[in-house]
């Protein structure tokens, strides 16, 4: 490859190699980032010799610079010369994997996950374990966490002695002296648990997490949880009760409501791989008393796993399980004092619909969804309102409908803009609910209401509002109600009204089709031209840019061209711009329909 | 100012002195310049010993850092163990404007907390009013050397040159120590920080201003929780502040905070998110015979401190040192009156504005013995045992090198003996509030108004 003088090809590659050392960041980012050029340039015997002993040192580097080359190591296995070198890649990853930065470590230990698979079994052996072994008795916490994420890679491939060394080293590591290496261990020992054999996930990994379900330091504990759901699945049923449940048990009643709160966020998975008998006799109970916790965290925690709890619940005893021990918590959370609790209930209260049926959703939950429809916080009734499609379903929306109004109008009357936006939006599928009939007697008024509303945001949701209800209810149905006060609002004295029938005949054009668009909007498109405020000027040529497809030919020739040649010669700068892009924009289309017409 | 560093070492050789008024103490180093006209940027702040107590961290009003090692050579030596030298200095934080409150934002150093160490290189947290920063220092002493397009010092080599490629390898070099900013945690106090305090999960710290407390885990700047809010609906019905909070050096889940009251409030986070409900209250019921109108200024808790044990707390107010048995919240199971004889002169200290000074304290590593800052250059050491106090003067002047420290008495009447001072001779400019005990060894280090000076124990 050293050509005799001055190789040309060089020079690219030069270039890469000494950016590497750039005092620029972004250059060195971006060297890094072409590491596998380089590494091709130089050859896979330069590459393991010279620069990986390079990259191995180059751990003085900025956070994003290490974190692209963890990055790249990690597929870097053809680039020294296939899986019977791939061992070359182990110094640079192995300092990289002790760095304080934890994305980086984070990074390299995937890296090394990666390129563990390509070992042969030998060189797991001669190469890797040891390295896993140096990382796991490291002086610092910084090797110990990573050496955590690489005992289940290499585990399964190696001979039973190894195997043994490893399971005595992560005992090591689940006992150390450092919370951050415990919390590694513990955040590992579910998966590490999925690799061994059974015998030693009774014999070895449950002791251990019995040890670190009670460590002192809470954040440990409530890693635990998370393993103990994922070792529940290993077990068969028989052992589960003895092995695992205490300790479950325990964390649901923890001291910390950090580690309850993640209890109740585990809850599904929990209930899941726990089975139908455990859940009936143990579960419920728990649930029950998350869902009645004295730390709002972890009300809302289980408020939101509800539906999903109650789904799952073993289907003959289900009913009768959510009627008499799920149902009455339920009810006290509608009224409780936290409303990120009722939200959170909210957004999943309307599922439980479904599985009750029809009588005893009228019966019990009409009355809990009328009430929460009713809430103070509006984030609360948004959520009943957004999930209206589940009631529907079972019981019609009728029901509702003469609670919903009201709720519907506060809303959309907040005073908070955004709370405004959010209603709007559902309001395209409350009318899909409700209908067309329904909707024009209540809500079109509403709809209406918020293309004046003084936030720019809102009438731009509006305008999007309507055309959605127009590919809802059709054109023949826009033509009636929506269009004739959306053209009126033309001759508004106030020019942001004027700009927002501009909005939104750009929004409904296509949606009211060919005939609507010409023969009503177009003339009052073209009448605004002249208005006196240049903004609403050349949102006039902004809107027949827009509509342009639209149109038919003629009325684009006819109509159009001469109004937008007209703003093209504007005293406003802007309309003059805007005009000769909307000319530049449809033109080709003028001509090019000219052109099939006359040809 | 610490390039012009005036260092005095000393070497401890043992000189006769005078009987009981003699310490165990003796002088091994002072810091900074010596003249008499001290400019503000140079005054120092903050003082705090690492975890190893190998390094020793200062932040200065000017927004400084410097960071002093301890001499590995020395370390063998008993009689000359704690020389320490810079080792890193740095700006943590510049002046800021907040354009928004028409606010300046000082530099000044409020407080520096060490983290426990995590790998080669060292961490600190700084704070000023408003702002925390995470600090890495860390030592280099190998760079890349071989270019491809240009020599070592710079210039261009001719591309045609080019004829093989030439990877860059790693050198050594002389040992360079870096300070470079990890993280910054802004935006989340709108009233002064007081303390920065890290969790024994290693992953939390907590910031505490006026009126909040709060929680952020060392890889996030964006979000921060609340833990304790005291701001009343209308802040026309304040009636006290949070002045000092620190994490339980073993429980994850407890921290106290010290109030302007003299109350210290003891929070366990487990119990709920939001820890505006105590678990236990600590505070000495006020003795109405004694009630004047200083009385809840000289209560006001400057500094709490949890013991290395975790079993005690101690607490700094304005006249005494408390401490308490966290398992009795009723009274204090030790009282120290630091400077008792100031009392008499409330008044005067109040036109002065000294009785707002906020002294530090500080534990010996075995917790044995305690130790916090008086007027005059005064330092004040009680040893729990054995029921005994000494009130020891950071000074060079006086007394030959190396030998121990005489101890000090303050009489209120005019007639003194040796090593007496009449209170009225007290210089009240010449103040110590800052102080740090090295975790293991017996070395304390406390910040006069520019100077750092370095005591140690005789070893005997």
């Amino acid at each position: 490859m050293a050509g005799a003088e001055g190789d040309d090809s060089l020079y690219p590659i030069a270039v890469l190699i000494d950016e590497l050392r750039n005092e620029d960041v972004q250059l060195r980012l971006n060297s890094i980032k072409k590491l596998s050029t380089i590494a091709l340039a130089l050859g896979v015997e330069r590459t393991r010799t010279e620069l990986l002993p390079f990259l191995t040192d180059t751990i003085y580097d900025e956070d994003e610079v290490l974190l692209a080359l963890a990055e790249q190591l990690g597929s870097f296995t053809v680039l020294v010369g296939g899986p019977e070198f791939v061992h070359c890649l182990l110094p640079p990853l192995e300092s990289l994997a002790t760095v304080e930065e934890t994305v980086v470590r984070d990074k390299a230990v995937e890296s090394l996950r990666k390129i563990s698979q390509e070992h042969s079994p030998v060189d797991l052996e001669v190469h890797f374990v040891p390295l896993v072994k140096r990382l796991a008795s490291g002086d610092w916490f910084t090797s110990r966490t990573s050496a955590c994420g690489l005992f289940s890679v290499c585990y399964p491939r190696v001979s039973s002695t190894v195997k043994a060394e490893i399971r005595q080293h992560f005992r090591t590591l689940c006992s150390d002296d450092t919370p951050m290496v415990r919390r590694a261990a513990a955040s590992k020992l579910g998966e590490f648990a999925k690799v061994l054999e059974l015998d030693y996930v009774k014999s070895d990994i449950i002791p251990l997490f019995t040890a670190l379900a009670s460590d002192e330091q809470d954040s440990v504990r409530l890693l635990a949880v998370e393993a103990g759901v994922s070792i529940a699945t290993l077990l068969p049923q028989e052992d589960l009760e003895a092995l695992v449940m205490p300790t479950l048990r325990q964390a649901a009643e923890d001291k910390s409501w950090r580690v309850r709160y993640m209890v109740a966020d585990k809850f599904s998975e929990l209930q899941k791989a726990v089975g139908p008998e455990i859940t009936q006799n143990d579960l419920v109970p728990a649930f029950q008393n998350l869902l009645k916790d004295c730390e709002a965290e972890v009300r809302a925690a289980a408020a939101n796993k509800v539906k999903v709890f109650c789904e799952n619940l073993p289907e003959d005893s289900r009913e009768t399980i959510i009627m008499t021990h799920i149902l009455p918590c339920v009810k006290e959370l509608v009224s409780d004092t936290n409303q990120h609790v009722k939200s959170a209930l909210a957004s999943v209260i309307m599922g439980l619909s479904t599985i009750l049926g029809k009588d005893n959703t009228v019966e019990h939950l009409l009355p809990l969804f009328l009430a929460q429809l009713k809430d103070e916080c509006p984030e609360v009734r948004l959520n009943i309102i957004s999930n209206l499609d589940c009631v529907n379903e079972v019981i019609g929306i009728r029901q509702l409908s003469q609670s919903l109004l009201p709720a519907i109008v506060e809303l959309a009357e907040d005073a908070k803009w955004r709370v405004r936006l959010a209603i709007i939006e559902y309001m395209p599928l409350l009318a899909g609910q409700l209908g067309v009939e329904f909707f024009d007697e209540k809500l079109n008024s509403l709809c209406m209401a918020w293309l004046i509303d003084h936030v720019y945001a809102i009438r731009e949701a509006a305008t999007c509002n309507l055309m959605k209800l127009v590919e809802k209810f059709g054109a023949e149905w826009a033509q009636n109600t929506i269009v004739p006060k959306v053209l009126g609002m033309a001759n508004d004295s106030n020019y942001l009204h004027r700009m927002t029938t501009l909005f939104c005949i750009n929004a409904l054009s296509e949606a009211c089709g060919q005939e609507i668009t010409t023969k009503h909007m177009l003339p009052v498109v073209l009448k605004m031209s002249t208005d006196q405020v240049a903004n609403v000027r050349f949102n006039v040529a902004k809107s027949l840019q827009k509509i342009g497809p639209v149109l038919d030919s003629s009325a684009l020739q006819a109509e159009v061209k001469p109004v937008l040649e007209k703003l093209a010669t504007d005293q406003d700068m802007d309309v003059k711009y805007f005009a000769q892009e909307a000319l530049s924009g449809t033109c080709p289309l003028i001509s090019l329909t000219f052109k099939h017409t006359f040809s | 100012m610490w390039s012009s560093c005036w260092t005095y070492s000393l070497n401890l050789s043992s000189v006769p002195g005078d009987g009981d008024s003699q310490s165990r103490w003796c002088l091994s180093q002072v810091k900074g310049a010596v003249d008499d006209d001290v400019a503000e940027a140079d005054i120092i702040s903050a003082v705090e010993f690492n975890h190893s107590g190998e390094l020793l961290a200062t932040g200065d009003r000017g927004g400084r850092i410097v960071i002093f090692q301890q001499e590995q050579e020395s370390k063998n030596l008993p009689q000359c163990h704690a020389e320490y030298n810079v080792y890193s200095t740095f700006q943590s934080h510049e002046p800021e404007f907040d354009y928004l409150k028409s606010l300046e934002i000082e530099e000044k150093i409020n407080k520096i907390r060490w983290l426990p160490q995590k790998n080669a290189a060292h961490f600190l947290l700084s704070t000023n009013d408003k702002t925390i920063k995470l600090w890495k220092i860390s030592e280099r002493d190998k760079r890349p050397e071989g270019y491809n397009l240009k020599e070592e010092d710079g210039r261009y080599r001719h591309p045609s040159s080019l004829t093989t490629l030439r990877v860059p390898v790693f050198q050594p070099m002389d040992l360079m120590v870096e300070a470079s900013p990890r993280r910054v945690y802004a935006n989340a106090h709108t009233y002064h920080i007081n303390s920065i305090s890290v969790n024994s999960d290693n992953e939390t710290y907590l910031s505490a201003d006026d009126l909040r407390i709060n929680l952020w885990h060392l890889d996030f700047t964006d979000r921060s929780f609340n833990i304790v809010d005291i701001k009343p609906a209308n802040m026309e019905e304040l009636t006290e502040v949070i002045t000092a909070s620190e994490f339980h050096p073993l429980q994850c889940n407890t921290f106290v905070y010290g109030s302007s009251k003299g109350s210290v409030r003891l929070c366990d986070m487990r119990a709920s998110a939001l820890c505006d409900q105590h678990s236990k209250l600590f505070e000495e019921p006020e003795d109405p015979s004694t009630r004047s109108f200083f009385s809840e200024i000289i209560s006001s808790i400057s500094d709490v401190k949890f013991s290395h044990s975790g079993r005690y707390m101690m607490t700094r107010d304005y006249l005494t040192l408390k401490i308490w048995d966290l398992h009795m919240e009723s009274r204090p199971v030790e009282i120290y009156q630091v400077h008792g004889y100031l009392r008499s002169k409330l008044c005067s200290l109040y036109e002065n504005d000294c009785i707002f000074d906020k002294f530090e304290c500080c534990w010996r590593g075995d917790d044995s013995e305690v130790m916090t800052g008086s007027y005059n250059n005064f330092f004040r050491m009680f040893d729990r045992d054995a029921q005994r106090d000494a009130t020891l003067e950071a000074t060079w002047e006086n007394g030959s090198p190396g030998c121990p420290l005489k101890t000090w008495r303050v009489s209120a009447g005019s007639r003194r003996k040796r090593n007496e001072i009449g209170v009225d001779c007290l210089d009240f400019s010449r103040k110590i509030l800052y102080t740090s005990w090295h975790p293991q060894d017996n070395i304390v280090a406390l910040a006069t108004v520019n100077n750092l000076y370095i005591f140690q124990e005789k070893l005997n």
